[in-house]
């Protein structure tokens, strides 16, 4: 069941990234083709997701390979909340090759698979691994959306040709939502990791490098709300903090998980 | 069959001083199209200052040109066109592929407005309707009509970019001359405010200000002023430069990183190019603005092409209408025909059926009436096809002749 679910969700993302990039080059049905990619795929990953918690013994995206699936989950519906717009097209262009890919890669890591027992409860890993992913999807965003910002914001410096072609929202929307979007995902990642530390606690394991990096990113995105609302930056350097913030946000996802997750 | 005839001019033929002969205001054409049309046949004259166009159903040509006041030398320039040539026509027209600008809006409005003060029947009510339908559709499935036509417009098309919505966004302007106004125009069709009006002679600032609704100020009290506006218009005749980058930088702090939008289309150029080097400033100069234009004319043209198609499937629509509406009346008396076979014969037969319960008499009729749909079922169909390419005479002709429709019958 979940081999006939994963490959219809890998498709649908396939396609909407296809699309994006035909919709980059000429704006129209392709961008609504892909809207209808990204809407039909997260509905059958959200089957896949299903069937996985109901057939699971215990919490099933408790690997690195599963908890990339779920973050696969968050990322498209975060987008998907305005995403279909068409003026956000171009930023599903940044999303939708990077769900396709992370998905595949889930896949390959055996994530879209049933879940065997973990030696962590289901509730914990539930406040714990969702908290944190849904963080993390919310940083993803939030890059997305700075990279179009400071893409958008050199274009109409440099006078750039085709402006008025390709239209993203504007250059004060973009940065409104990329801060709007960390406002939201900060306190699920203070959520997340205070379940971490209950749980560190509890059971008197040893702190490890994925924690001291989550820790720093927190700090990071912490850093760009105070800076953004109490000393007014915007613009670029905001844009900027925010990349610095998604590139431990990596960094956590992709290169320490082996360590954590052991 | 009456044909549909157009007869007209436009600015691709013809000079303003031949244009201006036959233009019509709104109540003239009116009153033209009801005259021509007063004793039979449909009118319907569009006129709008690059065109002057009859569109005539069952009335004379010569008669019409007479009626509009055409002489021999507006005769030489005319086009004349009928049926598909004329409706591909009207549906380029409608589209603004005809335009000077192509997808410009304005005429769609100005066809609507004419078919409704026009006299249509049937024919030029099905053309109008089609044509506004062409419109409306070439507009919202291509971009043709997406992207700025002018300087001012996508100045405005630009600050957009930067802010989205421009309701609110207070606006400066310097110098208080046509160009100023226009592009100030622009931005506060767009919702923006116009805040302020700066110019060396205060008495013509004054002016501008008041049909603005904005303060005024000389030029040298911008800097203080630049705190609180969003967008800088400048059209000045200065000399040099007006405002600097190091003022515009001075007030940098105070605008709290809210962007600065600038537009600078006076030649010689008045606001200094570096101020375009400060974080949160976007400043274009006129030809800036005027590469933007010429990009979005070219983009419009391509679009053009994917409008003409279209255009093109409508017409032939149009004209598949036509046709069908030749074979109608044939079809309508071969079908009369049959039922007045199969009543009469029911009634031939009121002798043997009158035995019949009343459900029973209601099953004999319904399956004559069944067999009479079945059988001339396929030869509508067929004449009906037939009249799609365009041999819908021939098979109407055919017809009349076999069942001998339109005769006398003993």
């Amino acid at each position: 069941m979940v081999e006939l679910l994963f490959w219809p969700a890998l498709v649908a993302y396939s396609e909407a990234a296809v699309a994006y990039i035909g919709n980059a080059h000429r704006p129209g049905i392709a961008g609504r083709l892909g809207t209808w990619g990204v809407r039909v795929g997260w509905l059958v990953q959200t089957a896949l997701l299903t069937v996985q918690a109901a057939r699971s013994d215990g919490f099933p995206w408790a690997t690195w390979a599963g908890s990339l699936n779920l973050f696969v989950w968050l990322v498209v519906g975060a987008y998907l909340i305005w995403g279909c717009r068409p003026r956000y097209r171009l930023l599903g262009l940044a999303v939708m090759p990077l769900a396709a890919l992370l998905l595949a890669l889930a896949r390959i890591g055996g994530g879209t698979g049933l879940a065997t027992h973990s030696r962590y409860s289901s509730v914990f890993l539930v406040l714990h691994v969702g908290l944190v992913l849904a963080a993390f999807a919310g940083f993803t965003l939030a890059a997305g959306l700075s990279v179009l910002y400071l893409w958008q914001e050199r274009r109409l410096k440099k006078g750039a040709p085709g402006l008025l072609r390709l239209r993203p929202p504007s250059l004060l929307t973009l940065e409104a939502l990329s801060g709007r979007t960390i406002v939201f995902a900060l306190p699920a990642l203070t959520l997340g990791i205070a379940v971490g530390f209950l749980r560190l606690g509890e059971d008197r394991e040893r702190f490890d490098a994925l924690m001291a990096v989550t820790l720093l990113t927190w700090v990071v995105y912490g850093a760009y709300l105070l800076l953004r609302y109490e000393l007014g930056w915007r613009g670029r350097r905001a844009a900027y903090l925010a990349l610095i913030g998604f590139a431990l946000v990596i960094t956590v996802r992709l290169a320490l998980p082996v360590t954590h997750f052991s | 069959m009456t044909i549909l005839r157009l007869v007209g001019l436009s600015h691709h033929v013809a000079p303003v001083e031949l244009r201006e002969r036959v233009a019509l205001d709104a109540d003239g054409a009116a009153a033209l199209s009801r005259s021509l049309a007063a004793e039979g046949g449909e009118a319907v004259c569009l006129s709008t200052c690059n065109r002057t166009e009859l569109y005539l159903v069952g009335i004379d040509e010569h008669e019409a040109l007479a009626a509009l006041g055409a002489d021999d030398e507006l005769a030489r320039v005319l086009y004349r066109l009928s049926e598909e040539g004329a409706a591909l026509h009207l549906f380029r027209v409608a589209a603004g592929l005809d335009s000077m600008v192509p997808g410009e809006g304005e005429i769609l409005g100005q066809v609507r407005d004419a078919y409704e003060a026009g006299a249509a029947g049937s024919v030029l009510d099905r053309l109008f309707r089609q044509a506004l339908h062409v419109g409306k559709k070439a507009r919202t499935e291509t971009a043709i009509a997406e992207s700025p036509a002018s300087i001012s417009s996508a100045a405005a098309a630009l600050a957009q970019q930067v802010f989205g919505e421009l309701r609110g966004r207070g606006v400066l302007v310097l110098g208080a001359g046509k160009a100023a106004e226009l592009a100030a125009r622009s931005l506060a069709s767009r919702g923006a405010a116009i805040a302020l009006v700066a110019n060396r002679s205060l008495e013509r600032a004054q002016e501008l200000a008041v049909a603005l609704g904005a303060q005024v100020t000389g030029l040298d009290g911008v800097e203080e002023r630049l705190g609180d506006v969003d967008i800088v218009v400048s059209a000045t005749s200065a000399p040099g430069f007006v405002l600097g980058r190091a003022q515009v930088e001075r007030t940098l702090r105070a605008r709290k990183a809210r962007p600065l939008f600038l537009i600078d289309i006076a030649v010689p150029r008045d606001l200094e190019p570096a101020i375009n080097e400060l974080e949160g400033c976007y400043l274009y100069d006129i030809d800036d603005l005027e590469a933007v234009v010429a990009e979005s004319l070219a983009g419009r043209r391509r679009e053009a092409a994917r409008a003409e198609v279209l255009a093109a499937d409508e017409a032939g629509r149009f004209s598949e209408w036509r046709a069908s509406r030749e074979v109608v009346p044939a079809i309508a008396s071969l079908r009369a025909w049959a039922e007045e076979i199969r009543t009469g014969e029911l009634a031939r037969a009121e002798g043997r059926l009158g035995r019949l319960t009343e459900h029973e008499r209601r099953a004999v009729e319904s399956i004559t009436a069944q067999i009479v749909n079945k059988l001339l079922h396929l030869p509508t169909v067929r004449m009906k096809e037939a009249a799609a390419t365009a041999d819908g005479a021939v098979y109407a002709d055919a017809l009349e002749h076999l069942f001998g429709l339109g005769e006398e019958r003993t």
